[in-house]
């Protein structure tokens, strides 16, 4: 029988999992939605780019489900401490992907331009938005926040400390860069050209960014007394990967970019996930106040369950949706000249932009 | 106001807006499945055009059933923490299994099926839909799980170290009798609530006399499912209101407003109460109807709410243990009305199929349009029912609602949220309803020769 602390360590380890593919796969379709209208010049281009998201965005966001159900049934008092303490953030981050994700389902489904462009807007700040915010709150969780006795006693403006913005200002950059290595992939001709250079434009200042928040992390790490063990090839390698964007879009592999910006991704919240172990959740009020896995988490018999669960379907899971982006591996057209490699481009091919607003009727 | 009212109005309001979608994805994604199987079996364009229309409206309703239901999960935490710290060890199982073993299936298969009609073979498409409503059923099935150790704890023991609950058996959370119960009526409540869209929308479409071929067997689909789909809503409603009156006496009680222990006891089909004087002033009731269907006898004994009352304190201490029994006793009834006027009119509309009368019938097929309204009605006031009858407690007979709410979350935050929640709601609701209301009017997308490709511009979900 695995001891408690074990069981403990895999969840932690799941979670940790979770979020790197939540940020992994929704990286990108944030960064894909802020860009919108960087990159989207007119009506079909729009919608070219939202089809390169089209089959995938919701299961996307359903890794943010699971780690949020995973982290209520393992570590309960973690989930409740967690959701109260970053109340008013979370509303935002709820509030910003409704209307993200109503927006993306609704958009091509009213005629008239001023929807559309209200609809754009809700794409662009609902990704925009939680991109930010996300970084903030595990900045916020690593950094700690004051915390007494499971219970919240900051306000809102304690959220805002200056290490927190710096990681949600490193999300922001590391999504909107994955996104747009994205659509070198997705997209084809002139469109993956413009979206190579938003890549080249972003690849050095994001690099900054995440050399800036990765120092920071390391120089807080050495100075608290209760830190996690950060292999340090981790963090260098999410440097390294991220430095050599530049580089990789300019010799055009955007196959290896894409992987670079993913790990580096990965890496990063691996990061932080392993120099926040065994804590959970940091009080600012002093160790004694942090939350770990030790005092958050359910019984013994819960987690036995939890990972019989957890270990038999999330391969299954990996394996169908990894099925789904092979199924769905071609490029968007915005013509659909040439070979027609998808029903996406196919469908491209069909509707010239100026009818642009006929599938409504 | 305080925060626990205002946290208990918002769940209310968030969760009650939540359920809209819910019973019609369910339903609805079990009913394309449904049809395009008769499409793949009879090679039948009819039925494939049947397929692409309804796909629309199943996907405004995905959108806005998907987009809600992130609030639902993330509300526990922030809005009760209390109650999440309290039973997530037990809670918390169902929802995680919601999520890896439904949400992944239905939202992956989804976006495979929509987009993967030209890349998938016939065969492999049509698995996919199914898939999509087995991971609907899936859902629900966790999230009643959930649901039913609320109004009925089981397989669990109180750890003395923490006085929390721990899990000890999930079969027997997974297989709570008040969630054998629950889970059909809700299924059967959904596929309901589908066909009355279905009946609602064909009606609209063959008072104008468009599309004929198409929707008079979308009608017919739909009274078939709807009435057997109401047949079941009505058996497995008087299950549960059985069991109910095993592990809840107190709710079934409240639902019946019977302030004494009566043997027999009548079935109250119209009251009037002094909630403050715990009696009724007027009551018409049927003599033993409800002896008989809560215990299945003709002289059956039905506990009153003072006598529960009394117990309780002596069981629980000092306190009130009664809901608020006008809004259960009506909320109560009228799902029931709600429920046989929705079987009445598929039963009829049965009849005129059978005697080729549909097309020909207008007031019926102009009834159907105020008709798709009563499922809506219906799951609402269940939701409501079942809710409201298990105060004062969050966990009954473990945890009290206003234990639940989260301490460190003020006024202003649970405010602020409540009306930022509420204004978005009705801003969807109203685009929801527009939306809706345009897709269900135009025709049904037209096939090309070979009857494979969509000849309609963009593909169905139209990104």
């Amino acid at each position: 029988m695995t001891s408690h602390s074990n069981l403990q360590t895999l969840w932690f380890t799941l979670i940790a999992v979770l979020w790197i593919g939540y940020f992994f796969l929704e990286g990108f379709d944030f960064g894909v939605g802020i860009l919108l209208r960087k990159l989207g010049k007119d009506e079909s281009e729009r919608q070219q780019l939202i089809r390169t998201i089209g089959p995938f965005w919701d299961g996307n966001e359903v890794w943010l489900l699971v780690a949020g159900g995973a982290t209520f049934a393992a570590f309960p008092q973690w989930y409740a401490t967690m959701f109260s303490s970053f109340y008013l953030a979370l509303f935002a981050i709820l509030v910003a992907l409704i209307f993200r994700n109503v927006a993306i389902e609704l958009r091509a489904k009213t005629a008239t331009k001023r929807w559309r462009n209200f609809w754009d807007w809700c794409i662009v700040l609902g990704s925009a938005l939680p991109a930010l915010l996300w970084g903030v709150a595990f900045g916020d969780i690593l950094a700690g926040v004051p915390v007494e006795n499971n219970e919240y006693v900051g306000n809102f403006l304690h959220l805002l400390q200056p290490y927190a913005l710096v990681a949600g200002l490193t999300t922001l950059a590391l999504f909107t860069l994955h996104g747009a290595v994205f659509l070198t992939l997705r997209t084809d001709d002139d469109m993956a050209d413009r979206a190579r250079r938003i890549v080249k434009l972003l690849a050095w200042p994001t690099t900054l960014l995440v050399f800036a928040f990765l120092t920071w992390s390391y120089l807080n790490a050495n100075s608290a007394e209760n830190s996690g063990i950060v292999p340090p090839f981790i963090p260098v390698t999410a440097l390294l990967l991220v430095a050599g964007v530049d580089w990789l879009a300019r010799t055009k592999h955007d196959g290896w970019a894409f992987f670079a910006t993913g790990s580096s991704i990965a890496l990063v919240t691996a990061t932080i996930f392993l120099n926040l172990y065994p804590r959970v959740f940091v009080s600012s009020l002093g160790a004694s106040h942090d939350l770990t896995i030790f005092n958050s988490s359910s019984s013994h018999y819960t987690l036995g369950v939890m990972s019989i669960v957890a270990l038999a379907f999330l391969p299954l899971v990996l394996a169908y949706q990894a099925w789904t982006y092979w199924v769905f591996r071609h490029r968007v057209s915005k013509s659909g000249f040439g070979d027609v490699s998808s029903p996406i481009d196919l469908l491209a091919k069909k509707k010239p932009p100026a009818t642009a607003d006929s599938d409504t009727t | 106001m305080n925060p626990l009212d205002l946290a208990r109005w918002q769940f209310g309001i968030t969760t009650v807006y939540h359920f809209l979608f819910v019973p019609l994805t369910i339903g609805l994604a079990f009913m394309l499945a449904t049809m395009q199987t008769i499409a793949y079996l009879r090679k039948d364009d009819a039925f494939e055009r049947m397929t692409r229309f309804f796909t629309k409206l199943f996907l405004i309703n995905f959108a806005l059933g998907l987009a809600t239901g992130i609030v639902q999960e993330f509300q526990f935490g922030m809005n009760w923490s209390s109650y999440s710290a309290f039973v997530g060890d037990v809670f918390g199982a169902p929802l995680a299994m919601e999520g890896l073993l439904a949400f992944f299936l239905e939202s992956t298969f989804l976006g495979l099926w929509l987009f993967g009609r030209d890349r998938l073979s016939p065969k492999l498409h049509l698995t996919c839909i199914w898939v999509v409503s087995i991971g609907t059923m899936l859902s629900a099935y966790f999230i009643l799980a959930a649901n039913s150790w609320m109004q009925n704890p089981v397989g669990y023991e109180i750890n003395q170290a923490t006085q929390r609950p721990e899990l000890k058996n999930i079969f027997a959370v997974l297989f709570n009798k008040v969630q054998l119960v629950t889970f059909p009526h809700i299924i059967f409540a959904s596929l309901l609530t589908a066909s009355l869209v279905i009946i609602g929308v064909s009606a609209h479409h063959l008072l104008r006399k468009r599309n004929v071929e198409i929707f008079k067997r979308a009608a017919k689909m739909g009274m078939v499912v709807g009435f057997v789909a109401a047949l079941g809503v009505a058996f497995t409603g008087h299950i549960q209101a059985q069991v109910m009156t095993q592990v809840q006496p107190m709710k079934m009680a409240a639902a019946e407003a019977l302030w004494e222990t009566e043997q027999p006891a009548g079935w109250s089909l119209f009251a009037v109460g002094d909630v403050k004087g715990k009696r009724n002033e007027i009551n018409i009731t049927i003599p033993h109807m409800l002896s008989v269907l809560s215990t299945d006898s003709w002289d059956g004994k039905v506990v009153g709410i003072n006598e529960l009352q009394a117990q309780y304190s002596q069981q629980y201490g000092p306190g009130s243990y009664i809901p608020v029994v006008g809004v259960s006793y009506w909320t109560f009834r009228m799902m029931v009305y709600v429920g046989f006027a929705m079987m009445g009119y598929c039963a009829l509309g049965l009849l005129l199929i059978r005697l080729k009368r549909l097309e020909k019938t207008r007031w019926f097929l102009l009834l159907a349009l105020p008709v798709m309204a009563l499922p809506f009605l219906g799951t609402s006031l269940g939701w409501i029912f079942t809710e409201m009858g298990r105060q004062p407690w969050s966990v009954f007979g473990l945890f009290k609602t206003a234990q639940s709410v989260s301490k460190s979350v003020g006024s202003w935050s649970v405010l602020i949220t409540l009306v930022g929640f509420s204004l978005i709601y009705s801003g969807l609701a109203i685009t929801d309803l527009v939306l809706m209301r345009r897709f269900a009017r135009v025709d049904p997308p037209e096939l090309d020769p070979e009857g494979s490709t969509a000849q309609e511009p963009t593909p169905a979900i139209a990104y």
